[in-house]
């Protein structure tokens, strides 16, 4: 018990101050880090206010002061006892050349199962549009694959012919538009992984369905080149980041499941999110190439631009990107 | 169970109690946040359509992009730069933190806010105030997925009590030990009860005002009894003085 409340603050006051002061120090600079001394130090007037603040548990009638403390002693707790790395200043090449494949890699099956997804969609899109044509609308619910696809063709070479079909400004405008866009899906995409995996799984397929059936369309109309040289330049990074975002999203239900795993599920989500998060800007850079490319060469058709030099160019896109998720950053 | 206190237990046995948000606190400090993020785009693009004389398509680029980013980075970046609040959060006295009270992480600030694009599902966070109103500590599904809760600070306003209390004689204070004492028993409560009575004495009837003090000098020396010489002569009035000066003021008079 504590007698004389006003020795007890008069010798105490410095303490607390002191503790403000470094806690003030270590949050306002992230990149603060104590040297030896310091961190002991610090570690003491944790430890001094702690007990500071049980004996002041004895006196009910001091609620501000108890309030103050507490509030000291929980910010310097989750300073002390955060067993995170703190995260370094940043160095995005590192991130995107070795941390990011690295992740990509130790989450390959969370991936397959994406891929598959995605896959079983394609199959589902390609046999339904085999099956019943008139399913067009349903299965491709955009006016500019609701034609006839040698139609679409004749046209789009004929206005690559006489002019350009995203003059002047409009590419750059539309680049914008399609990163923005399709980073916002694969957000959506990875965010559906809070429904256990179903909400994402769900989009894969349906990402896979509009995907199969567009491409058994083109194909049937024997319009296969079109389509490669139209789909691949900006699709070989579109569609992988699209299955990337859906890894992430399968990895966040994998955390929130926990199958096989013993930890609490707030354990779970923690080891996870570092992963997440890197994943979903990896995502974000390719998505930005993926627009760029979209908008300033696969809108372009033979004559202007012939389709073996697209399907070239996304061909060795693929090739590239393949060898940067497989080796990049490897030790 | 379903509770406003997150109470963290350190290592060291001592505990200390968060309060968290609730779900209309949080969807009004999103309000103010929304209205921030409609500025910042507001000026952003006041800002591009300056360049739009000299590339209308970079310019269109410029304002698809800088609504993206401002959108998606206007509550990570504030939360990371003000350790868990937004403007809307200032306001509303509100900061994000991790669950177990420990330093918020970037990836968890990263993670909550991208989680938006489920919580705002059908609208107006809906999916969002469902589950905040659902979980054990009012968690979006944003903070379940980054393991982050949203607490309540309070602003803690300290009472007049020099004009109520200083300058006179107590002498209770001759009694160290019983001053200690009481201190340790009065409960918080009690405490604010006596502290209330004295500060709207005069909006009281004659009556109950006589019967208010009596109840409390007697409830409070049940809980200490202070020497008769020191009580002799005291009303019941003053005797609640003594014991708040005692209370909420740690220098004597």
């Amino acid at each position: 018990m504590i007698i004389d409340l006003q020795r007890f603050l008069a010798d105490e006051q410095p303490v607390w101050a002191e503790l403000e002061a470094l806690l003030t120090r270590f949050e306002d600079d992230p990149a603060y880090r104590f040297d030896l001394e310091q961190a002991k130090r610090f570690h003491y007037l944790y430890q001094r206010t702690s007990a500071d603040l049980g004996k002041l548990a004895t006196f009910n009638s001091e609620p501000q002061l108890r309030r103050h403390l507490e509030s000291l002693v929980a910010r310097a707790y989750g300073e002390i006892h955060e067993t995170r790395t703190k995260p370094h200043r940043l160095a995005p090449l590192r991130w995107f050349f070795v941390v990011f494949p690295q992740t990509f890699r130790r989450h390959a099956r969370a991936f397959a199962l994406s891929v598959l997804a995605t896959l079983a969609g394609c199959l589902f899109g390609a046999l339904a549009l085999s099956l019943d044509p008139t399913a067009k609308p349903v299965l491709m619910p955009f006016s500019h694959l609701q034609g006839d696809p040698n139609e679409r063709v004749a046209q789009e070479e004929k206005q690559a012919k006489e002019h350009d079909p995203l003059g002047g400004d409009r590419k750059t405008a539309f680049s914008g538009y399609l990163m923005t866009h399709n980073t916002r899906v694969s957000i959506f995409v990875l965010a559906l992984g809070m429904t256990w995996g179903v909400g994402t799984l769900l989009m894969l397929f349906y990402n896979g369905v509009i995907l199969g059936a567009v491409a058994a369309d083109y194909v049937a109309a024997g319009q296969t080149k079109f389509l490669l040289g139209w789909l691949l330049p900006h699709g070989v990074i579109e569609i992988p980041a699209v299955l990337i975002a859906g890894q992430a999203g399968l990895l966040l239900a994998a955390a929130l499941i926990g199958w096989r795993d013993r930890q609490p599920m707030a354990a779970r989500l923690r080891a996870a999110s570092p992963d997440l998060v890197t994943l979903i800007g990896g995502v974000a850079v390719m998505l930005v190439w993926a627009g760029s490319v979209e908008a300033f060469l696969s809108q372009y058709h033979q004559p202007v631009i012939p389709y073996e030099a697209k399907i070239a160019f996304g061909l060795v896109e693929l090739a590239l990107l393949t060898l940067f998720l497989m080796k990049s950053g490897k030790e | 169970m379903k509770t406003n206190t997150l109470i963290i237990r350190t290592p060291e046995g001592i505990l200390f109690p968060l309060l968290l948000a609730g779900p209309v606190a949080r969807f009004l400090a999103w309000l103010v946040d929304w209205v921030c993020v409609m500025i910042l785009v507001q000026l952003f693009s006041l800002a591009v359509s300056l360049t739009a004389t000299v590339s209308p398509g970079a310019a269109m680029l410029l304002m698809t992009v800088g609504y993206f980013v401002i959108s998606i980075g206007y509550g990570m970046a504030l939360e990371w730069f003000w350790r868990g609040q937004t403007v809307g959060k200032r306001f509303l006295r509100l900061r994000v933190m991790d669950a177990q009270g420990l330093r918020l992480h970037p990836s968890q600030i990263v993670i909550r806010n991208l989680l938006r694009a489920i919580d705002l599902l059908p609208l107006f966070y809906l999916t969002g105030g469902l589950a905040c109103l659902l979980t054990r500590r009012a968690q979006r599904l944003g903070d379940l997925a980054a393991n982050t809760i949203v607490v309540r600070q309070p602003k803690t306003a300290q009472p007049d009590l020099d004009q109520l209390l200083a300058g006179k004689f107590n002498s209770f204070r001759e009694h160290p030990h019983l001053v200690a004492r009481l201190r340790q028993r009065v409960t918080p409560a009690e405490a604010r009860l006596a502290l209330q009575a004295l500060l709207r004495r005069d909006e009281l009837e004659p009556m109950a005002r006589v019967k208010l003090f009596g109840e409390l000098t007697a409830r409070f020396r049940t809980l200490v009894p202070f020497p008769a010489e020191t009580t002799d002569g005291l009303s019941d009035e003053q005797y609640v003085r003594n014991v708040a000066d005692i209370l909420f003021r740690t220098t004597g008079a």
